[in-house]
């Protein structure tokens, strides 16, 4: 487990050597900032609508880090053989892709910490409200969330040639499953045969990423999800993560690493 | 090259940069066939603005119900497009239903993504009705010819918020962008009248709006009747409560021919037509 925790660390550090997150939460920050400084109709109680961009942007920028870090991971370690000193060690391959994770996945939840808690400045200076129990449940489901889609990038990072094409591919797919995931079943009961049972059982084979998008919950003041249905949600992600990651090993193991 | 000799170069480049944009400034708006005036959201969206305004006046009815509102693979989208609650405030709220447009849950994943998002039908309600003015804010923004962004934020700030000026000054920003809106001068008329409690000037509005609709509509095949209705109704009680009985029959007589309830407008006749005689003398007008 020493060596998974060495390699994760490795991932940290570079997270925060690499100027991505700095740009992305200034960005995120910049654009927040000058939103809240229109003035619509003299009213400064306003609130929802910087909720919503923030969260927003805080969505976008995750997904970016996340994607991102982890797609580079595997081949910037081949293509700098330095997979090779790191094998030698001797690690196993299993535990190169567990590290990687980890690490990919703790970085991510620095990250995400600094973002929520810029959210929560933002937003309880506005309201007046301190819903820190949200919050947290948000940021939780959210780095649930991130776990799955860093699995499914570092699948995709054995898999693919590039670090560009996984980038682009993942994007799309974790877009999609966002955006129209939870709704594959009502447009799948308005088609013919076959059509409808491929898409019914592409319905149920996908992660449903959607389900930790909570932000309508934040922004519209909605109460807090129970905790058993958080922890359910935790679960189904794990088995997505544990699915991927063994994907990931099954096709690392016996890769050729030359290139 | 000396280093004094390169930005004196740098120098000239700037100067005539600067010359030459103060020259051509004047000359940019012709060939790009835009007003010197335009907003920055109107440089920056180009003619998609108006699908942007479209967009940010569903989110006002989105954030309306606080998010709960149908995607746009929901059947119900399209209807509550049309007919929002928004622009409707004096209709009856629906009775607070769990699922609603959604429907049963069609399987598991259905019923276990629900705890994760709004499912409970509500309307803001209170202060809180102040969220949806940014949406608003922005349609017009993008869209000064939406005249029902004016409208609708004009009605919650006046009616719910007790902002009269703001709402005010936002139906004269319509106004000025869209001068022949018998939409905006209505209104404009309800605020002069329920909130400033001046009839004179809620009357003259509304006759300048029932002339701009006699102008505009009364030619169509499908003229606006539901306006038609409102400013005429509007009228008559008006004229009512100033003891102009003859003219409130006769604005309520007009009503009546576009009203979808002509038999409660006629009773309503009847009643005044009652205290016509009691009342003596008719209307100098």
């Amino acid at each position: 487990m020493n060596k998974v925790f060495a390699i994760s660390g490795v991932v940290i550090k570079e997270l925060y050597r690499r100027k991505d997150f700095y740009v992305l939460f200034v960005l995120t920050a910049l654009i927040t900032l000058l939103l809240g400084s229109v003035n619509f109709f003299h009213d400064d109680r306003i609130a929802r609508y910087l909720k919503e961009i923030c969260l927003l942007l805080i969505w976008i920028s995750a997904l970016v880090i996340a994607i991102t870090t982890t797609a580079r991971q595997i081949p910037a370690e081949r293509e700098n053989r330095t997979i090779f000193p790191l094998l030698a060690k001797p690690v196993t391959r299993a535990q190169v892709i567990t590290g990687k994770f980890l690490g990919c996945w703790l970085a991510v939840a620095v990250a995400l910490a600094v973002f929520y808690l810029f959210f929560g400045v933002i937003s309880g200076s506005r309201e007046h409200a301190w819903p820190v129990l949200k919050y947290f449940q948000a940021l939780w489901l959210q780095w649930t969330m991130l776990a799955v889609v860093i699995a499914l990038v570092l699948f995709g990072s054995v898999i693919f040639t590039s670090p560009a094409e996984n980038v682009t591919i993942c994007f799309f797919a974790v877009l999609g499953i966002l955006l129209l995931g939870g709704h594959l079943n009502t447009v799948a009961l308005g088609l013919k045969e076959p059509a409808r049972t491929m898409l019914y059982t592409l319905y149920f084979l996908i992660p449903h990423l959607e389900w930790f998008d909570v932000r309508d919950i934040i922004i519209y003041d909605w109460p807090r999800i129970p905790w058993l249905d958080c922890l359910l949600a935790t679960l189904y992600a794990a088995v997505y993560v544990a699915l991927f990651l063994f994907a990931a090993w099954l096709v690392f193991r016996r890769k050729v690493l030359t290139t | 090259m000396k280093a004094s000799r390169a930005i004196l170069i740098l120098l000239l480049l700037l100067a005539v940069a600067f010359s030459l944009g103060t020259v051509l400034q004047l000359h940019a708006p012709r060939w790009t066939h835009r007003s010197p005036s335009e907003s920055v959201l109107a440089l920056a969206f180009g003619e998609s603005r108006q699908l942007f305004a479209n967009h940010f006046f569903v989110k006002a009815d989105i954030s309306f119900h606080s998010g709960y509102y149908p995607s746009i693979f929901d059947e119900a989208r399209q209807a509550e497009e049309n007919d929002n609650d928004v622009s409707h405030p004096d209709e009856k709220e629906e009775p607070k239903s769990e699922g609603g447009f959604l429907g049963p849950p069609t399987d598991w994943i259905d019923r276990f993504g629900r705890h994760f998002r709004p499912t409970l039908h509500t309307h803001l309600q209170g202060g809180n009705i102040r969220e949806i003015l940014p949406w608003l804010r922005i349609s017009a923004e993008l869209d000064p010819h939406r005249v029902e962004a004016y409208t609708v934020a004009s009605y919650w700030m006046r009616k719910h918020l007790g902002e009269v000026d703001e709402a005010e000054q936002f139906l004269r920003e319509g106004l000025r962008a869209n001068p022949d809106s018998y939409e905006l001068l209505f209104e404009l008329g309800s605020l002069y009248y329920d909130n400033r409690h001046d009839a004179g000037r809620a009357r003259n509005v509304w006759l300048a709006a029932l002339r701009l609709w006699q102008k505009q509509e009364s030619g169509k095949g499908m003229p606006d009747n539901l306006s038609l209705d409102q400013i005429t109704v509007h009228l008559a009680h008006l004229e009512e409560q100033e003891g102009n009985l003859d003219r409130a029959v006769e604005y309520f007589e007009m009503a009546k021919k576009v009203s979808p309830t002509p038999s409660q407008l006629q009773k309503q006749i009847d009643e005044i037509k009652q205290r016509l005689p009691r009342a003596g003398t008719l209307s100098p007008h």
